[in-house]
């Protein structure tokens, strides 16, 4: 049995950078239990004989030439920023 | 108690292409900010990455030349984590599959051979660059800056196994593997532009233990030079843990350049759960046996098996080998001079000393030298002959540089062809004796020191013109006799 509970749904939103409200967290940690008891289900398969498809078509090997394609305008990719400063995007301060 | 010390590197190279690794844009250093991004490197929705064929290729002779096993089926894998440098919010980079395995470096440091077992070679996507800015106050501002530029930009990740053993072998690796990534044009390797970079992990273990002690990941090393006094510090660092009886904790830490130190970095556990999953933008790469031959037969002849061969096939020293093989150009240079002259050992005296010290002085690179393989031999054979004497042929040397001209013209035009005439020479030598009689007297009281004296003299008089040899051997006989 899959066991999720509050720690790993606060885990999860961590790295999402969620904010959840405490009813949201009770609400996924059975939600997404459902999902994995699921799973666990599709798991009771013997799968062993079968390559994992990590892949929805057969295709491979679609490269494109090195050859340069206009970039856009300045004002086209700050467009869209919450924020910015001269030429760049500006964000809260990261230092690692 | 004696410690070892163990090293692994990390290293990022940025590939040599004209566009980055999934879009058209191109992939060039020191742009105005935010002028080379579209869709795609920007991470808007809706878009799809599609891979660089030269990149692709390039990293594949990348692993080649480190005798990896290369994943004829290699796919690419989303490496989730949230920082302003992706916009993407994640990174595409290769996780399961990748391009290439179980590779290995060949070292040559002192009289040692030593091979360092790569662990894996893949390919990834730079992140773009941020800007930390000094408030007015002094003092960092509340905000970063982006610069999308390099995002995208095709980058080579070389994980080693930790082989290293000391400073002298971290220091062989990394300039053997700089050496390799320029031979292969792989990548401009140029550190101060941020296209070749380190990460080392170390870590010490009593002599004669077989299992790891705990290891450090140092991080912030812009320099080779900084790699190595990074790794130093650890070391000492590390030993004075050890021997008060305590655990080196697993962390990662920063080089600090201004303090000299490794600092401890501050960040959340969580830090490291990547959540690796397969990209669904991207299908997997297929090389066939014949794509692989055709790029494995792109490779040049290596650094290191170059340097055995000069020594081997042109009575090279190993350490003038190693000189003039550190440089891929300067060796071809070398190779070129040597075709037209017969003696590669007066050849290479001159690439190392006079060449070399040129290109150091005038900041020039090999393939800017005005002075080319062809001019080059002309002067070393007006030298040889004597028909210039050694000092003259240095000085006319550097006119070559200054001038582009060629050597017999300088030496036509300023009139500095040896003189090697015998009747020519008795007379000078006889007006320098006649113009210092003390010298003459000092001589014959047995000061040798006179003889010195007077050849300066006659080669000051004929501007260093004067044939050495034979002025040595007539103001001898003149002396004696006299």
């Amino acid at each position: 049995m899959a066991v999720i509970d509050k720690k790993t749904i606060e885990h999860v939103a961590l790295l999402a950078r969620l904010e959840l409200s405490e009813e949201e967290k009770e609400l996924f940690v059975s939600q997404l239990g459902d999902i994995l008891t699921y799973i666990e289900k599709l798991k009771e398969l013997d799968t062993s004989k079968v390559e994992p498809m990590a892949y929805a078509t057969a295709t491979t090997n679609v490269f494109r030439e090195d050859v340069p394609t206009p970039s856009l305008k300045l004002e086209e990719v700050l467009k869209n920023a919450p924020a910015k400063f001269q030429d760049f995007f500006k964000v809260p301060k990261v230092i690692e | 108690m004696q410690h070892e010390t163990i090293v692994g590197l990390e290293t990022h190279a940025e590939l040599l292409t004209e566009t980055k690794l999934f879009c058209g844009c191109l992939n060039r250093f020191g742009a105005s900010p935010n002028t080379l991004a579209c869709p795609v490197c920007l991470g808007l929705p809706g878009v799809l990455p599609v891979i660089n064929k030269k990149g692709f290729e390039t990293a594949l002779k990348a692993a080649l030349a480190l005798h990896c096993q290369i994943n004829q089926f290699t796919t690419f894998d989303r490496k989730n984590y949230y920082y302003p440098d992706l916009p993407k919010n994640y990174q595409i980079s290769q996780n399961y599959l990748n391009l290439g395995i179980n590779g290995y470096l060949e070292i040559k440091y002192g009289g040692n051979k030593k091979r360092i077992c790569i662990h894996n070679v893949h390919l990834e996507e730079e992140a773009g660059k941020l800007i930390h800015p000094e408030s007015a106050l002094g003092g960092g501002e509340d905000y970063s800056l982006v610069d999308f530029n390099r995002a995208g930009v095709p980058l080579l990740e070389i994980v080693t196994y930790p082989d290293m053993r000391g400073l002298e072998e971290v220091e062989a690796y990394m300039n053997t593997l700089k050496n390799v990534l320029l031979y292969t044009e792989v990548s401009d390797c140029k550190m101060q532009e941020g296209s070749l970079r380190f990460e080392a992990s170390i870590s010490l273990r009593p002599i004669g233990q077989e299992k790891l002690g705990n290891r450090v990941e140092i991080k912030n090393l812009n320099s080779m030079k900084a790699v190595l006094k990074a790794l130093e510090y650890e070391m000492r660092r590390q030993k004075e843990v050890l021997e008060s009886g305590e655990t080196v904790s697993m962390e990662t830490r920063l080089w600090s350049e201004p303090n000299e130190r490794t600092e401890r970095m501050r960040t959340k556990e969580e830090a490291h759960d990547y959540r690796y999953f397969p990209e669904p933008d991207l299908t997997p790469a297929v090389v066939e046996d014949r794509w692989l031959e055709k790029q494995r037969a792109t490779l040049p002849e290596l650094p290191l098996a170059r340097r055995e061969r000069f020594v081997a096939k042109y009575g090279l020293s190993d350490y003038d080998a190693g000189v003039l093989t550190e440089d891929k150009a300067l060796a071809d240079y070398f190779e070129r001079c040597v075709t037209l002259h017969h003696s590669p050992k007066a050849v290479c005296n001159w690439v190392t000393n006079y060449v070399q010290r040129e290109l150091n002085e005038r900041r020039l690179e090999i393939k800017d030298f005005p002075v080319s393989p062809e001019m080059l031999v002309e002067l070393v054979r007006l030298a040889e002959t004597g028909d210039v004497s050694m000092p003259v042929a240095k000085e006319v040397f550097v006119e070559m540089v200054d001038t582009r001209k060629k050597a017999p013209q300088i030496v036509q035009e300023r009139g500095l062809l040896q003189i090697s005439d015998r009747a020519e020479l008795e007379s000078i030598i006889q007006e320098v004796i006649a113009e210092n009689p003390n010298a003459l007297a000092d001589y014959k009281k047995g000061k040798k020191t006179a003889l010195t004296f007077l050849v300066g003299q006659i080669m000051r008089k004929t501007k260093g013109k004067a044939n050495p040899q034979m002025v040595n051997e007539l103001l001898k006989k003149k002396l004696e006799a006299g």
